[in-house]
């Protein structure tokens, strides 16, 4: 857990009789989320970002993630966050173009760079073609896990516009979906990998 | 405006996805309210502790901070639901939102702090100091039920909650007569559910009126507002419960929550809204677990392996407090241990146990996987007890085909079923000769990856369900009708508003398409409301594969009254009697007049103006309707499953699977699909990956998504389905509801597969899941070695 909050978890619990074995695996130790400047806490850093095509200047708390940067601060609410390991992959956004977790970044690690998020893919009122694929091919159920399949499937056909089923299946290992069993979300990546070149050529 | 075009049976793209596909769908945490508190949970770090003082001084001392209480600080009106004793003797602990005496799991909330932030609330959480002292932990059944075994509850004196049997026939005579007995022990291990959207609460008071709304991802909005009026106070008259767009919830979202009990309180005693999103690795101790249980399946049969008798007996984990239907968990599938098959006599014996852990309930098929699991596997055994091919002592057991209901030695009268029709179609699907000959050439040049082919030909009942039956025998405190109401609006537009909260299935398209092709106007102008109980009509929710079985009927009934009243306006505006009508894809004609006619929206704008109604028909064109079944309904069907095990490394890889279900009447073939594809991988991950490991002192091992296995999608195959249809005797449309029947059927047909491969080697067991370490121990301990 330190790793990811950038923090270690200091523990006001007493600690475990030495007679008592202990494991702690599971103990509880949440990560961090939503910052509001404190009395006495860190000093913020403004911070200049572009998303989805628009400047945006703001001052963060150093510990913010990306993620609420873009949730809380900008209200960008399309990007979800479903875990706190770097697992799940539902925060998925593009940075300078490739796909990141934004929950495994600091938003000030951004500073200066540009970042596409769901809410920017749809544009004139027409789906992406991968959100059109995703919705003819019933790539989703619950919706949840979809944005961030989106845009790594986004970063991933601009490296490989023509992928096997093996290949976009690899793409996907680092996004986590329970409804669909990944079976549909494979076949609109490759109808929209067809439609995609299709509209190229 | 009429159509003649039919939406039930097409596979109509979803209503849901344009908002969720462009992120645009809100579901709890994208909430905020201004003045809005953050809630933090302080978890016990034991396994079992006594709670000697909790001091949230320093807490309090913290800035932002805005109040901390402890267990003791709440006089609550009643314990949070449990809403299914299923024994009139069964121990029963009230359960509160906050432990005081003593933290009975790793998680149980003892205290809680509100910030201004998160972040506040967090760190406030974590200066909290409870004075702890630990207690010896037990987490396994056996140990739990073991003389001297540390109690859980202990003015029980006992770590058995309960014990529910249930015998047809004479089970003693038919065990003693029969020549051959096949005794098999299986642990179903424990699941995290997992759904992708942590679980999420925000409430807003209305201090003027005493009125409040809670945003909550449950799938229940409808009984948790009952269940907060009775453990708050707050009657459901003053509270509104919304469940937004609801990212999944296989049961784990089943649930009624101290933390939303104590969202509520915490919102009427600060006046302030009050928001809560569990992290992940705080929901894998906070959310309820699934499965977890101890089986031994016995079965009595001829020589030539056709099955006389079934006994099952059960130790059911409950974890450490027993949740909304915990203890009926089990029961849901006690029909179900002699599968599809027949036979003279059958015995069950359920013992609910409590144990040092995180609550176990309903997760996805709830009680029927476990019973699949027993029954599917126990035959392959006979199979090979007596030397037959798994096909051929499944078709000999089958039931007979039947259309009409029928009874089953399990207790069920089941509405309809072809047994044999389904597994026909999966051999086809798999090419099953091919397959074995596969098999057979890599036996014989000894491959180092031997080929297992493996069979799930599974029953169950779901469609939650008839009130009588589950209040009568069953002992359930709920009913399970379902309720729906339809506004046609003056220009035509339709609103159907359902008791139903589905939350990701895609029940707004299905439901659409029945009402657009009832009233016959244009699947996009039937909008679907549901979730919020300030909108919809009472109703019972979505779990059990319930949303099209029980759903479904009632939006169909209360289409029906509309065009029933629309019938007699239309008979008066064209001055005809009734019967002089015909109806069809919304469209009232006289008859041998064709062109004299009425739609259902032009009806529906003279219902709204009025003017000239006949004498006995009230205005307006809206109708609602309650439908509670007769009886439960019964999806079966046949999966088959191939699986290449690397016989050195115990690494086991999915490369066939094939799923035949009858899942009655489809309204939509693309949701059925998804709904059978989605549960057999989530199957598949029970059958070979997911485990959820306590250590002996009560703490959660597999703590997070890092460190539980949940398959991507490098590690699934495709799934390749299939569909056999006998419409269900329980409702007119013969619907029979598909939300479980993959992870029903997946985890045996994958672990007889897995068998099957080894098979050669001697193995005939194997530990779920069929990890890598599982299937190199099951091969170790076959060749006389050391596991």
């Amino acid at each position: 857990m330190t790793a990811l909050t950038g923090r270690t978890i200091t523990r006001a619990w007493p600690r475990p009789r030495a007679d008592f074995p202990v494991c702690t695996a599971s103990d509880y130790t949440p990560a961090l989320q939503t910052f509001r400047p404190q009395k006495g806490g860190p000093t913020l850093k403004r911070i200049e970002v572009t998303v989805n095509g628009v400047r945006r200047e703001a001052e963060v708390e150093p510990r913010q993630l990306l993620v609420y940067f873009l949730r809380e601060t900008l209200g960008l609410t399309g990007t979800n966050v479903g875990c706190d390991t770097t697992s799940c992959g539902a925060c998925t956004v593009l940075l300078d173009g490739e796909s990141v977790k934004s929950c495994n970044l600091l938003a000030v690690q951004a500073d200066g760079r540009e970042i596409t998020t769901i809410e920017a893919m749809a544009t004139d009122g027409q789906l992406h073609p991968i959100q059109q694929a995703f919705h003819e091919n019933h790539g989703l159920q619950c919706g949840y896990c979809t944005p961030g399949m989106i845009m790594a499937a986004a970063s991933f056909l601009e490296e490989n516009p023509s992928p096997t089923e093996e290949e976009v299946r690899m793409a996907l290992e680092g996004n986590l979906c329970r409804c669909t069993g990944y079976q549909n979300i494979v076949k609109s990546i490759l109808a929209a990998s067809q439609q995609m070149s299709g509209a190229k050529a | 405006m009429a159509t003649t075009e039919r939406y039930v049976g097409s596979s109509v793209p979803r209503k849901e996805d344009a908002e969720l596909v462009t992120g645009r769908g809100r579901y709890t945490d994208d909430m905020a309210i201004p003045g809005m508190l953050w809630m933090a949970v302080v978890r016990s770090p034991f396994g079992h502790a006594r709670v000697k003082s909790v001091d949230v001084s320093k807490a309090l001392g913290m800035d932002g901070v805005v109040a901390a209480f402890a267990g003791g600080d709440f006089d609550w009106a009643g314990p949070l639901l449990m809403a299914w004793p299923v024994t009139s003797d069964i121990n029963n602990p009230p359960h509160f939102p906050l432990a005081k005496d003593k933290a009975r799991y790793a998680g149980d909330g003892v205290a809680v702090v509100v910030a201004e932030s998160r972040a506040a609330a967090v760190d406030a959480a974590e200066s909290v100091h409870v004075d702890y002292e630990p207690l010896p932990a037990v987490v396994d059944m056996e140990a739990a039920l073991a003389e001297g075994a540390p109690i859980v509850h202990d003015e029980f004196g006992t770590n058995r909650c309960y014990v529910w049997t249930n015998t047809n026939g004479d089970v003693d005579k038919v065990f003693a007569e029969a020549p051959v007995i096949v005794k098999e022990r299986y642990r179903v291990q424990r699941q995290v559910p997992n759904a992708i959207e942590p679980r999420a609460i925000l409430v807003e008071p209305n201090n003027a009126t005493g009125q409040f709304t809670m945003w909550s991802s449950t799938q229940i909005p409808h009984v948790l507002r009952t269940a907060m009026a009775l453990a708050t106070g707050i009657p459901e008259s003053k509270l509104r419960i919304v469940a937004p767009r609801v990212g999944g919830g296989f049961g784990s979202k089943l649930q009624v929550y101290p933390e939303e009990a104590l969202a509520l309180e915490l919102s009427r005693r600060l006046g302030r809204p009050i928001k809560w999103t569990e992290t992940r690795s705080e929901g894998y101790l906070a959310t309820h677990h699934g499965r977890d249980q101890i089986q031994e399946m016995e079965l009595a049969a001829d020589e030539d392996g056709r099955i006389r008798g079934f006994r099952a007996k059960v130790l059911a984990n409950m974890g450490a407090y027993l949740r909304i239907i915990a203890p009926g968990t089990p029961v849901l599938g006690a029909f179900l241990y002699c599968g599809a098959y027949t036979g003279e006599a059958y015995q069950i014996e359920l013992t609910g146990v409590f144990t040092n852990t995180t609550p176990v309930d309903a997760y996805r098929g709830a009680g029927r996987p476990e019973a699949t699991n027993a029954i599917e596997r126990a035959i392959d055994a006979l199979a090979r007890r007596v030397g037959k091919d798994p096909v051929e002592i499944r078709r000999m057991n089958f039931m007979p085909p039947f259309t009409e209901a029928t009874q089953s030695i399990g207790g069920l009268m089941i509405d309809s079923g072809n047994y044999p029709a389904t597994l026909d179609k999966a051999l086809e699907l798999a090419d099953y000769e091919q397959l074995r000959k596969e098999q057979q050439a890599r036996r014989a040049s000894g491959d180092v990856k031997q080929l297992g082919i493996g069979f799930s030909t599974y029953l169950e009942n779901c469609g939650w369900g008839p009130s009588r039956i589950i209040g009568g025998v069953l002992q359930y405190a709920g009913g399970g009708w379902e309720a729906a109401t339809i506004r046609c609006h003056p220009t035509g537009k339709v609103v159907v508003i359902t008791g139903a909260t589905p939350h990701g299935q895609g029940s707004e398209t299905a439901f659409a398409q029945i009402a657009a092709d009832e009233l016959g106007v244009p699947i996009d102008d039937v909008e679907v409301l549901f979730g919020d109980t300030d909108v919809s009509p009472n109703g019972w929710d979505t779990y059990g594969s319930r949303g099209a079985a029980v759903g479904s009927p009632a939006v169909a009934m209360a289409a029906r009254k509309v065009v029933a009243k629309a019938r007699k306006i239309a008979a008066h505006e064209l001055e005809v009697s009734e019967e002089d009508l015909t109806y069809e894809s919304g469209r009232f004609t006289v008859k041998g007049a064709p062109d004299r006619a009425k739609t259902v929206p032009e009806i529906a704008f003279s219902a709204w103006t009025a003017h000239n109604l006949p004498d006995e028909v009230e205005p307006g064109l809206e109708e609602s309707a309650f439908f509670d079944p007769g009886n439960l309904v019964f999806p079966y069907g046949a999966h088959i499953c191939a699986v290449e095990v690397d016989t050195e490394t115990g690494e086991v890889e999915v490369v066939k699977y094939v799923a035949v279900d009858d899942v009655g009447t489809i309204i939509n073939p693309q949701l059925v699909e998804g709904q059978v594809v989605g549960g057999v991988v989530q199957g598949i991950a029970e059958a070979l990956y997911e485990e959820a490991v306590y250590d002996e002192n009560g703490q959660l091992v597999t703590s997070n998504m890092s460190n539980y296995a949940i398959p991507a999608a490098p590690e699934v195959p495709s799934i390749a389905t299939g569909s056999h249809v006998t419409p269900s005797t329980t409702n007119d449309l013969g619907i029979k509801g598909v939300g479980e029947t993959g992870t029903i059927a997946s985890p045996p047909a994958v672990l007889n597969a897995v068998v099957d491969a080894l098979s050669p080697l001697g193995v005939t067991e194997i530990e779920r899941p069929a990890t890598p370490e599982n299937v190199w121990k099951a091969i170790r301990r076959a060749k006389g070695g050391a596991a």
